[in-house]
């Protein structure tokens, strides 16, 4: 779906943000990109819809060489969702924000509509379509931000920081949605501090620092790598902090739990276990 | 360490009935929300989105009702001062307010100026200033960042200058509004870790704050938010491991989780768990008992 080969980008020549990225994305990968701020996350996922065109090295899309495809064309295929919704969104209500993209890239009136009433039910947003993006809290708008890029059903659905300002609940509704789309066929790609987010929902993960890879594989071996957590800097969820802790005062429990479930599991066993 | 004569004998911040309407908005964001805040506390408020977090902060520093206008009922007091007859200048040393989205809040061309804008405007001393720019860019390890534009600069990078300038106006409050939200788990974790020694220097803290995995160890009181209003209110342990979370969805540690899991299994383990080390230790008491 997203082959890259050796990309390199530098801002204005100056800082250099990427330096020989490659790696594919599948369709149907269900994938998290993880790394320290400045690793060069958010500049990567900016090449997958022609934002940003590589100074050396390939991007193919779908099939094709990205160069030969125009912003436009491409945003047909990867959906990219904003870290920051107010970079994102200007129109003055939650509904003309979503037909905007829908009527730009040639749906029609009514088909625009009926995908925007089906995407803001998807996203608890029902009730929200006459108010203004700007009168709504920061988790709110994230969502409004999502929900017009969802709109379009793209091939490839690329978040950055989709967690940020969502509370527990709306953070397990995400997951699901993404889950669902994905069962669908959709490809979908987060970039990610949130490690429990990416442990409990993602089976892949690519590791970046200082704009490489450092690290591109199964989410729970990856992220058990202290070398790569480093790199990343990436602290252990407080489970695993927890499985590690028993396991320092009883060898028994294992100090590799990446689910709630297990780390209980090794607690009532020492509990009962005497 | 902060000498701004004051009455002893008022909270620091008092929340009096205090509701609050956007303009243009259909419902109250804030409704009869009262509050007391006493000087030394760690205050992390937390609360589905959309349920008044933000608002609630932005009335401890004056930018609600002065910045964000709408219909207002009620009062607050900053260290006895009605923030309805103030300016949000005049409440500057008092409570700073660190934004959940930097990029609003950054005003200058660089790193140095960022931090000298606000001390400036108080009138600080020029070499007082000086040495506050240098203490913060090391502490908040901004050095690399010295000569950047804050808009060239990536969110986690902002949020850290924007932390460095409000802790510049040496505020008697810091209400920090998602302060690390862009942060990598490390520089969160830092920057955790300077308010936590702050705090223990003095400083009152109001952090809002969804990941409580983080946070929960360091406040000294926790505040649940619903709807526009304070729902529940009290020591950490007690309020994490009450059903109101549950019922609000909100995301408690995953060490106060497990522990409520056991207790429902009928394991006890005496104590409420706010980290992975204090579980594993409580483990290790109803293990040798």
């Amino acid at each position: 779906m997203i082959i890259m080969e050796d990309v390199h980008f530098s801002y204005e020549g100056l800082y250099t943000a990427l330096r020989g990225v490659s790696f594919q994305i599948n369709q149907g990968d269900r994938l998290a990109i993880m790394g320290a701020n400045g690793a060069g996350k958010t500049t990567l996922i900016k090449h997958m819809n022609g934002l940003l065109r590589p100074m050396r090295g390939r991007v193919f899309v779908d099939g094709g060489n990205a160069s030969s495809k125009s912003v436009a064309e491409l945003s047909r295929i990867v959906g990219l969702v904003w870290q920051n919704p107010d970079h994102q969104l200007f129109l003055d209500t939650v509904e003309k924000e979503i037909i905007f993209g829908l009527r730009n890239l040639g749906f029609s009136q009514e088909d625009a509509q009926q995908r925007c009433d089906r995407t803001l039910s998807k996203l608890s947003l029902e009730g929200f379509g006459e108010r203004s993006p700007f009168s709504l809290s920061g988790g709110e708008r994230k969502r409004v931000a999502l929900a017009s890029v969802l709109a379009i059903e793209p091939l490839v659905l690329a978040l950055d920081e989709p967690t940020i300002g969502q509370d527990a609940r709306q953070k397990e509704l995400l997951a699901d949605l993404l889950k669902e789309l994905n069962e669908k066929g959709c490809t979908v790609i987060v970039v990610t501090h949130d490690i429990e987010f990416v442990v409990e929902h993602f089976p892949r993960t690519i590791a970046m620092a200082d704009g490489k890879i450092v690290a591109d594989g199964p989410t729970r071996s990856v992220l058990s790598n202290q070398q790569v957590l480093d790199l990343c800097s990436l602290t252990i969820p407080q489970l695993t902090q927890t499985a590690r802790a028993l396991h320092r005062t009883f060898p028994t429990a294992s100090e590799r739990c990446f689910l709630l479930s297990e780390v209980e599991d090794a607690i009532v066993e020492i509990l009962e276990g005497q | 360490m902060f000498q701004l004569g004051r009455n002893d004998l008022l909270p620091l911040i008092e929340f009096a009935d205090f509701s609050f309407k956007y303009l243009g908005a259909d419902s109250l964001a804030l409704r009869k929300v009262s509050l007391t805040v006493e000087e030394d506390e760690y205050i992390v408020v937390t609360g589905p989105s959309g349920c008044g977090k933000t608002t609630l902060c932005r009335a401890i520093n004056g930018l609600v009702p002065h910045f964000h206008r709408g219909y207002i009922a009620g009062n607050v007091y900053v260290d006895g001062i009605n923030t309805r007859e103030s300016t949000v200048a005049q409440l500057a040393p008092h409570a700073g307010l660190v934004f959940q989205n930097p990029t609003n809040q950054l005003v200058t061309l660089n790193v140095e100026k960022e931090i000298a804008f606000g001390p400036e405007n108080l009138g600080v001393e020029p070499s007082e200033i000086r040495r506050r720019v240098e203490h913060f860019i090391d502490l908040l390890e901004l050095e690399s960042l010295r000569e950047k534009h804050p808009h060239e600069m990536s969110g986690g990078e902002q949020q850290r200058v924007a932390m460095a300038a409000t802790l510049a106006l040496q505020p008697r409050v810091l209400v920090a509004d998602e302060p690390t939200s862009n942060l990598d788990p490390k520089s969160a974790e830092k920057i955790l870790g300077i308010l936590a020694e702050f705090n223990r220097k003095g400083m009152t803290i109001v952090l809002v704050e969804h990941r409580l995995d983080l946070i929960a160890k360091d406040a000294s009181r926790v505040i649940l938010m619903d709807n526009g209003q304070i729902v529940a209110d009290g020591n950490p342990r007690e309020m994490l491991s009450s059903s109101v979370c549950a019922e609000l969805g909100i995301g408690i540690p995953k060490a106060t989780q497990i522990y409520m899991k056991l207790e429902k299994r009928g394991l006890k383990l005496g104590r409420v768990p706010l980290t992975g080390e204090e579980l594993s230790d409580l483990v290790e008491e109803a293990s040798c008992s």
